[in-house]
């Protein structure tokens, strides 16, 4: 894990997000419109290098609160400081991993990879080199020249991880990654995670998942988010060892923090 | 090859049935030629037919040319700049409702019986389904693509490189293979008005003398030719796009 630097993201964390509110106005068919508030007061702190998961129902607003701190879109009121600037509206600061795969179809599985490094001005040779290896990881190595029509979802969603992976930013913001995989290929890829860890200076991770026990196996700390309009009901700091496997997910603290995760996306307001 | 098959037959079967009819009611060849006169014609004027078509082919490919550039260059403002749109859209649609054979003459005032108004008439011809294929293409891009290359700190021109150009190549293919089947007919319009040589020269020589099946074949020649330039935008849309043309493994 890289180390604080600068007394002002040691002060505070290195992503903050204050009092954040966003409310969406449907249009109605006759006059005026439907509110439909999303995200009501959300606060919370990130430390550098921490992995954060965010859970809660469908519709609550997870994606909207990406969309807010990606910049695409902007909050009603409240406050998004990364590193120690205000960053609302503003674009290019993370690397976000949209819901739906989006890779460009007149790209083969490479040139998609490479986008973010493209953007960014590195050498292509370079690029295609940092690709090739994360595509040998994957076993997606024999699909480095098709196009992405001839790609399974779950191949898809993981050329698209790793697009986003090599995007090479500090702040990663993954709407759930990996929930178009099958629970064997799911577990692969939670072990390609948990072994590069603690090797690679890491980013910051946002994690939008459906599956607790992955939100478990992954994270420093679990965001449960209450239904629309989406509230902080719980963080819950996850306090084992790494490198973590499979295995402990039969084991009774893991058991115990499920029952406590699941006890609070169930029960409502 | 194959799966024209089913398309040819019905072509033959017709064309035997065109053979038999004429044959049986003896119709006058001034009236209906059969299909084996319209052959015998075809034969005759290989040589005279083939310098006309060179004359025809070369007007419709330039005018052709000059439509995408133009066609291009508009659409491409009006899908980056709303107000261009906003404002030459739909003077581009009132421009269609203003008929062809009623302009051409006044083309054939203003630069002569030459090449010029031949190629002006296939370009206006064209122009339409280009520019407003490719003006749907632009505005039916993914805008999620966009905000994905927007959150990557994308600029603007390289998101139009990188998403809307590439995504709107399907739709673009699409109006260069409508339009490409009218430039020989436009051409062929604007010869018609007078020239020295095209197959409308051909068509409207013929037409006088009252050699009917004269006439049919220069319609043959037109349609081959028309084929041809489609199956030539074909080949440029299946090497410029091979990703388009990819089957998914749902597709079976
Ligand atoms: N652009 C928009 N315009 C209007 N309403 C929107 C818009 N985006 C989201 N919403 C509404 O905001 C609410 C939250 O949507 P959001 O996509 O953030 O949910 P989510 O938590 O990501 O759900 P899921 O887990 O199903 O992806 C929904 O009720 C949705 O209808
Ligand atoms: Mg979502």
């Amino acid at each position: 894990m890289q180390e604080h630097t600068g007394a002002r993201s040691f002060a505070s964390g290195y992503l903050e997000v204050k009092n954040l509110y966003k409310t969406y106005y449907l249009p109605k068919r006759e006059t005026g419109s439907i509110a439909v508030p999303t995200l009501e007061d959300i606060s919370f702190t990130v430390k550098k290098g921490e992995f954060i998961s965010i859970i809660g129902p469908s519709g609550c607003g997870k994606s909207t609160l990406f969309n807010l701190i990606s910049g695409l879109e902007i909050p009603d009121k409240g406050q998004i400081i990364l590193d120690g600037k205000e960053i609302i509206g503003q674009k290019g600061h993370v690397s976000y991993m949209l819901q739906k795969d989006l890779l460009l179809p007149w790209r083969t599985v490479l040139e998609n990879c490479i986008l973010g490094l493209e953007l960014q001005n590195v050498p292509k040779r370079e690029a295609i080199n940092t690709a090739n290896c994360l595509l040998a990881d994957f076993n997606l190595s024999e699909f480095a020249g098709s196009y992405p029509a001839s790609l399974s979802g779950g191949m898809r969603q993981r050329v698209a991880f790793l697009r986003t992976m090599l995007a090479g930013r500090e702040l990663l913001l993954l709407d759930e990654p990996f929930g178009a995989l099958d629970a064997y290929t799911k577990s692969e890829m939670h072990d390609w995670l948990a072994g590069i860890w603690p090797r690679i200076s890491h980013p910051t991770v946002l994690f939008i998942t459906h599956d607790v026990e992955e939100a478990l196996l992954l994270s420093d700390n679990v965001y449960v988010l209450g239904p629309r309009p989406a509230k902080l009901k719980l963080q819950l700091s996850v306090s084992l060892q790494r490198p973590r496997t499979r295995k402990l997910v039969v084991e009774k603290g893991f058991i115990e923090m499920k029952r406590i995760l699941m006890d609070s996306l169930f029960t409502l307001g | 090859m194959r799966r024209y098959l089913s398309s040819a037959s019905v072509v033959i079967i017709l064309l035997i049935l065109w053979e038999v009819i004429v044959r049986v009611f003896a119709v006058p060849k001034y009236i209906l030629p059969a299909p084996t006169q319209v052959i015998k014609a075809l034969y005759i004027d290989y040589n005279l037919l083939f310098g006309h078509s060179m004359q025809t082919v070369f007007e419709a490919l330039a005018g052709f040319m000059l439509a995408i550039l133009a066609g291009l260059a508009l659409a491409v403002l009006m899908g980056l700049i709303p107000s261009v749109k906003k404002t030459f859209y739909p003077l581009l649609v009132i421009s269609q409702t203003i008929p062809i054979v009623a302009v051409a003459p006044i083309l054939i005032i203003w630069f002569g019986y030459g090449m010029m108004p031949k190629i002006i008439v296939v370009a206006l011809v064209c122009f339409f389904p280009i520019t407003v294929s490719l003006v749907e293409g632009l505005a039916s891009v993914d805008q999620d693509m966009v905000k994905l290359l927007l959150v990557m700190g994308a600029k603007p021109w390289q998101i139009f490189k990188i998403v809307q150009f590439p995504g709107s190549l399907p739709a673009f293919f699409a109006g260069l293979k409508i339009s490409v089947t009218y430039s020989i007919m436009g051409a062929v319009i604007g010869e018609w008005l007078g020239a020295s040589q095209g197959l409308g020269v051909y068509l409207t020589r013929s037409m006088h003398s009252f050699l009917i099946e004269k006439v049919f074949a220069a319609i043959v020649v037109i349609a081959v030719l028309s084929l041809l330039l489609f199956a030539l935008v074909s080949f440029f849309s299946r090497l410029i796009m091979p990703w388009y043309y990819q089957k998914s493994p749902w597709q079976g």
